[in-house]
C-alpha cells in the first residue's frame, strides 16, 4: 500500500449559491521517500490539491470529497482536533511566501521551537539544542547566532531555511512545499532547491513540491503531475514526462519554456487563457486550445488511464488507441 | 545602426534614514557609473537579480528619479539638461511596461478610458468617432478585442492586463519601450504569449526596447544583448546569442549555472554560495569578490574597469573567463 | 492572433458592485431604509407636519401623546411630533453641510501633505494633529462664541471642529497610493502632477473617507444637538432636537415625552447612519477583490 494515495479528490465551493468545482477528481499515491511534483498553472487547482490534503479547505467554506490515504488513516474522516494533531508532526506544510509566513515579533529560533514544542514533550534546552542541529543541517551558518535573530534582520534565503526548518523540526514524514522557490532570487532558488533534495534523501521522507516551474521539477523530483483547470493531466516519472510528454498540454507547456541558445522567433505559445473554475468548458478542459482536439473531446472528459510505459494520461487521444 | 539611447557615467544613490529624527545611516548606491548604449531596433537585456539596480535604471531612464551624476542622451537631446515641460513631450517617445499588470490600471477606470488616458496627457486631440476607431485598433494590435475596452481591470486576467499595458504604451507611437520584468507575475504559458506578442510588435512598429527580466534564459532567447548587473554595476556587456558559449564573467557564469532547464538530464552542476551582500559598505575590489570562486588577492583591492572582450562586448573582471 | 476568449465577466462598474453588495448586507439595508426616512421627512416636513410647528397653545401646553398630537405638546403647547419632522431638517442639513466642509478641507490638506511630503507634510500633519488633540465640542464652543450663536455658525463649528480626521485618512491613503504602479505609469505617459493628484489620487483614496464621512454625519447630529442643548445653536423657533430635549429637562418628571421622543429621533437617525458606515466598510473594498 502507498504511503500516500489520493482518490477521486474534490473540492466544491458555493459562489453565488451556485456550486464550483475548482478541483476535479484527482488520484494519484506517492511512496515514502519519493518526491513528486505537482505542476500547472495558476487556477489549475495545484495548490489546492495541497490543502484538500491538509484538510486545510474545509476552513474556507470548501466541501471535501473523495478519499485521502496517508500511513493507512483517512485523513478526511478523522476530526478536526486528531487532524490538528498530524499536521506539523506527521505532515509538514511549507508555505509559498517566506517573508509573510514567519511573524516578525518573534526571535526565528523561538519560533521554530514553539512547532518542536507542540508536539513533542521535551525539556526547552534539549529543544534548542535539537532546533540548533536542524539549522545546522540546513546549512545556515551561525546558527547559534540566527537563532536570536528576528525575520527582518535575515535575506529571503535564510527566512526561507528558517521556514523549512520549522516544518522539519517535529521530524514530519511527509513534506508539502508550495511554490517553496518562488519568491526567491535564481541563486538562492538554486541552493534551497538543492537543499530540499539532500533532505528528503537523508531522512528519507516523502514531498510533495507543488510549482509552476518545470525547471525545479527536473531538478530534484521523482515523479510528476500535470494539472490544468483542475484536472490531472498527466503523471508519470520525470524521465518519461520531460522525454515524451504525453498529453498535449503537457508537450505545449514545454514548448513555451525559453532557453539558453534557442533562436529568436522560435519559441511556442498556447493561445487562449486557462478557463476559469467557474465556466470550464464541456469535456476536455483543454480542448478549445488544443491543436489535436476532435469531436469526442468536446463533449466527454477523458480519464486517466495508464498507457505503455507507466505513464498515466487523461486524453482521449490515448484512449482511442487502448479500445 | 545609429544609437537610439547612449547612457553614460549614470549615477543614483538613496540615503537611507531610521530612527526617531529619520538620521542618515547610510547610502545604497543603486545604480553606479553605469555606461551603455542602445542601437535603434535593438533589444537589450537588462539581468540581474534583487538589488542590482535593474529597475532603478529603468526609472533613471525616464527620469522618473533624479540621477545624480552621468547623462542620458536620447535621440541626440540629452534628456537630463530638458526642462519639465520638454521633458513631458518627450515622453511620448519613451515608454514603460512595468512587472505587476495587476497594479498598473487604476481600478476605477474601465480598460477604454485607461486607453483613452495617454492621448489626453499628450494634448491629442480626435475627430469625433476617430477616438473609439483608434483604441479598438490599439486593442487589436495586441490581440484583444474591442469588447474588452468596456472591461474593468479586475475582470480581466493577469495576461489580459499586461496586453493592455502594453497597448496603453504603445497609444503614442513610441520609438523606444522599456520593459520592466513585463512577464515576471505570470504563469508560463502566458509569458510566452506576450513575448510573441512583443516580438511581432517589434518587427511590424520597428521598436526598440530595453528588457529587464531577472530570468537569464529568457532574457537571451528574446534579446540581442545583454547587460549582467550586479550591486549597481555592470560587470558584463554581451551578445546574447553567446552568453551560453562564451561568458566572460564568473557571475554570468553563475548565473547560467543556477538555471534549472526542463531536463532531468542536465541537472546544475555547481551552484554559487551565499546571498547579493548588503548594498552598505560595498566592497572596495571587484563587487562580486565576496562570492567569486576565482577571486584573488588583487579582486578585493582594486575595482576592474569595464574593458573591451574580442566579440565586442565588455567585462569587468581582472580574470575573465575567456 | 485575437484572443478567443471574450471577457467572460458581465462588465460590472465599481458603482454596481457596491450597490449589489449593499443589497446582501441586512445591517446595510436597515441603515439606508433609516436615511432614506430621515431624507424624505427633511424634505417633505411643510407637507407632513400635522400641526404648525411654531404655533403656540398655551392652553394645551405640556400635554400627554393623545389623538390629535401623538406625542403630545412642548412647554409652550406646541405639537412635539410636527417639532420633531421639522426637527430632521435641520439635524439633516447640519450633518450633510457640516460633514462636507471638513470632508473638503480634511481632502485638501491631507491630499496636499500626502503628494508633497517633506515640510509641508510635517506642517500641516502638525495641525491637524493639534486640530484632532482638541475635543471637537470645545473647538465648536469657542467658535460659535466667536461667530455667534446660529445655524450657520453650527455648520461652520461643526466642520472646522472635525476636518483632522478626513485628512489624515486621506493624507495615509495617498502615501500608500503614491507608490502604485499605476501612478508610476502615469507618470510615465508624462501626466502632470495635477492630473495625477486629481484624476488617480485622490478619487482612488476616497472610499475610506466616504465611510469617515458616513459616520462623521451621526457624529455632528450628535454635536449639533449638544450644542442646541447648550443654548449654543439653532435659535427659537427654529425646533432643533438638542434645543428640545434642553427644553425638556426642566419638566423631566412632569412631561418625560418632550425629551424622551427627540432624543429616540436623535437615536434611530445616528444608527442609520452607523450602520450604513459599517455595512460600507466591507463594501467599499472593490479593488481588493479581484473577482466578485
Amino acid at each position: 500500500m502507498a504511503f500516500l494515495e489520493v482518490k477521486d479528490l474534490e473540492v466544491e465551493f458555493q459562489v453565488d449559491k451556485k456550486p464550483v468545482i475548482p478541483l476535479k477528481g484527482i488520484s494519484f499515491e506517492m511512496n515514502e521517500g519519493e518526491v513528486l511534483g505537482i505542476v500547472g498553472e495558476t487556477g489549475s487547482g495545484k495548490s489546492l490539491t495541497a490543502h484538500a490534503i491538509m484538510g486545510l479547505s474545509a476552513m474556507s467554506g470548501g466541501k471535501i470529497r473523495g478519499s485521502v490515504k496517508f500511513a493507512g488513516q483517512s485523513l478526511l474522516d478523522l476530526s478536526e482536533k486528531a487532524m490538528q494533531s498530524i499536521r506539523g508532526s506527521q505532515i509538514a506544510f511549507i508555505p509559498q511566501n517566506p517573508m509573510t509566513s514567519l511573524d516578525p515579533v518573534y526571535r526565528v529560533g523561538d519560533q521554530i521551537m514553539e512547532g518542536l514544542l507542540n508536539h513533542a514533550d521535551l525539556s526547552k534546552s534539549k529543544a534548542k539544542q535539537q532546533v540548533l542541529d536542524i539549522m545546522e543541517k540546513l546549512n545556515i551558518p551561525k546558527a547559534e547566532h540566527v537563532f536570536q535573530q528576528y525575520p527582518h534582520e535575515l535575506s529571503g534565503g535564510l527566512k526561507q531555511r528558517i521556514v523549512i526548518a520549522m516544518g522539519l523540526c517535529a521530524n514530519p514524514r511527509l513534506l508539502i512545499a508550495d511554490e517553496p522557490t518562488t519568491a526567491l532570487d535564481v541563486t538562492v532558488q538554486a541552493q534551497i532547491v538543492r537543499l530540499f533534495k539532500e533532505i528528503t534523501v537523508s531522512k528519507g521522507i516523502g514531498l510533495l513540491l507543488i510549482t509552476h516551474d518545470l525547471g525545479v521539477i527536473a531538478q530534484i523530483c521523482d515523479k510528476v503531475a500535470v494539472m490544468y483547470a483542475g484536472n490531472l493531466v498527466e503523471l508519470a516519472r520525470i524521465e518519461s514526462l520531460f522525454g515524451s510528454p504525453r498529453h498535449p498540454y503537457t508537450q505545449a507547456l514545454l514548448n513555451c519554456i525559453p532557453s539558453i541558445g534557442m533562436k529568436q522567433g522560435s519559441l511556442a505559445a498556447i493561445y487562449g487563457n486557462v478557463p476559469s473554475a467557474t465556466d470550464c468548458p464541456d469535456g476536455c478542459p483543454f480542448h478549445p486550445r488544443c491543436p489535436h482536439s476532435f469531436s469526442t473531446c468536446e463533449s466527454t472528459m477523458p480519464t486517466l488511464i495508464q498507457i505503455e510505459g507507466g505513464a498515466k494520461v487523461a486524453c482521449h487521444l490515448y484512449q482511442e488507441n487502448q479500445e | 545602426m545609429e544609437n537610439l539611447v547612449e547612457i553614460s557615467n549614470l549615477s543614483v544613490s538613496f540615503d537611507v534614514r531610521a530612527g526617531l529624527f529619520l538620521r542618515k545611516i547610510g547610502t545604497i548606491k543603486a545604480v553606479n557609473e553605469v555606461s551603455f548604449s542602445i542601437k535603434k531596433g535593438e533589444i537589450l537585456g537588462v539581468v540581474g537579480e534583487s538589488g542590482c539596480g535593474k529597475s532603478t535604471l529603468a526609472r533613471l531612464l525616464l527620469r522618473l528619479i533624479e540621477p545624480d551624476s552621468g547623462s542620458i542622451v536620447f535621440n541626440g537631446n540629452d534628456i537630463l539638461q530638458m526642462p519639465r515641460k520638454k521633458l513631458q513631450q518627450e515622453r511620448r517617445h519613451m515608454q514603460m511596461v512595468f512587472q505587476d499588470p495587476y497594479s498598473a490600471m487604476d481600478p476605477r477606470y474601465t480598460i477604454f478610458r485607461s486607453l483613452c488616458e495617454p492621448f489626453q496627457i499628450q494634448n491629442v486631440a480626435f475627430a469625433e468617432g476617430e477616438r473609439r476607431k483608434k483604441i479598438d485598433a490599439l486593442l487589436r494590435l495586441v490581440g484583444l478585442n474591442p469588447e474588452h475596452g468596456f472591461a474593468y481591470p479586475h475582470a480581466l486576467s493577469g495576461g489580459q492586463k499586461q496586453r493592455v499595458d502594453i497597448a496603453r504604451v504603445l497609444a503614442l507611437s513610441p520609438q523606444f519601450i522599456i520593459l520592466d520584468e513585463p512577464t515576471a507575475a505570470l504563469d508560463v504559458s502566458v509569458q510566452a504569449q506576450i513575448i510573441k506578442l512583443l516580438e511581432g510588435l517589434r518587427e511590424r512598429l520597428n521598436l526598440t526596447f530595453l528588457f529587464i527580466s531577472h530570468d537569464l534564459s529568457l532574457v537571451s532567447y528574446f534579446c540581442d544583448r545583454v547587460i549582467v548587473m550586479y550591486l549597481g554595476r555592470i560587470v558584463e556587456n554581451i551578445a546574447a546569442d553567446s552568453i551560453g558559449k562564451r561568458p566572460h564573467h564568473p557571475y554570468t557564469q553563475a548565473l547560467i549555472e543556477s538555471i534549472f532547464q526542463p531536463d532531468p538530464s542536465q541537472k546544475s552542476s555547481t551552484i554559487l554560495e551565499g546571498e547579493v551582500p548588503s548594498p552598505f559598505n560595498l566592497p572596495l575590489g571587484c563587487v562580486f569578490s565576496s562570492r567569486c570562486k576565482y577571486v584573488q588577492p588583487i579582486c578585493r583591492e582594486q575595482r576592474p574597469t569595464l574593458h573591451k572582450t574580442e566579440e565586442g562586448g565588455q567585462v569587468a573582471c581582472h580574470f575573465p573567463l575567456y | 492572433m485575437v484572443d478567443a476568449q471574450v471577457v467572460e465577466k458581465k462588465h460590472k462598474s465599481p458603482w454596481t458592485i457596491i450597490l449589489k453588495r449593499l443589497s446582501g448586507n441586512k445591517m446595510g439595508v436597515i441603515g439606508t431604509i433609516l436615511i432614506l426616512c430621515l431624507v424624505l421627512v427633511a424634505i417633505f416636513a411643510p407637507i407632513l407636519e400635522p400641526h404648525s410647528y411654531k404655533e403656540q397653545h398655551i392652553e394645551n401646553m405640556n400635554a400627554p401623546p393623545s389623538v390629535n398630537h401623538l406625542l403630545g405638546t412642548d412647554d409652550l403647547g406646541r405639537d412635539m411630533l410636527s417639532r420633531i419632522i421639522r426637527g430632521a431638517r435641520i439635524s439633516f442639513v447640519v450633518g450633510v453641510l457640516s460633514v462636507a466642509i471638513s470632508v473638503l478641507i480634511g481632502v485638501v490638506i491631507g491630499s496636499i501633505a500626502g503628494f508633497y511630503g517633506g515640510v509641508i507634510d510635517t506642517v500641516l500633519t502638525t495641525i491637524a494633529d493639534l486640530t484632532w488633540s482638541m475635543p471637537a465640542i470645545l473647538i465648536a464652543l469657542l467658535l460659535v462664541a466667536i461667530i455667534g450663536a446660529g445655524l450657520e455658525s453650527v455648520i461652520i463649528a461643526i466642520g472646522l471642529s472635525y476636518w483632522a480626521q478626513y485628512a489624515r485618512l486621506i493624507r495615509g491613503q495617498i502615501l500608500s497610493l503614491k507608490s502604485a504602479t499605476y501612478i508610476e505609469a502615469t507618470r510615465a505617459l508624462g501626466a502632470s502632477n495635477y492630473v495625477i493628484l486629481f484624476k488617480h489620487l485622490i478619487p482612488n483614496s476616497l472610499s475610506p473617507v466616504i465611510v469617515a464621512a458616513t459616520i462623521g454625519i451621526g457624529n455632528a447630529i450628535v454635536l449639533e444637538a449638544t450644542l442646541g442643548f447648550l443654548g449654543m445653536g439653532a435659535q427659537p423657533p427654529t425646533p432643533s432636537w438638542g434645543a428640545m430635549m434642553s427644553n425638556g429637562t426642566a419638566y423631566l418628571f412632569i412631561s418625560p415625552w418632550v425629551i424622551i421622543f427627540p432624543g429616540l429621533a436623535m437615536m434611530i437617525t445616528v444608527l442609520g447612519f452607523n450602520l450604513f458606515g459599517d455595512a460600507l466598510i466591507d463594501i467599499m473594498d472593490v479593488k481588493n477583490k479581484e473577482s466578485i
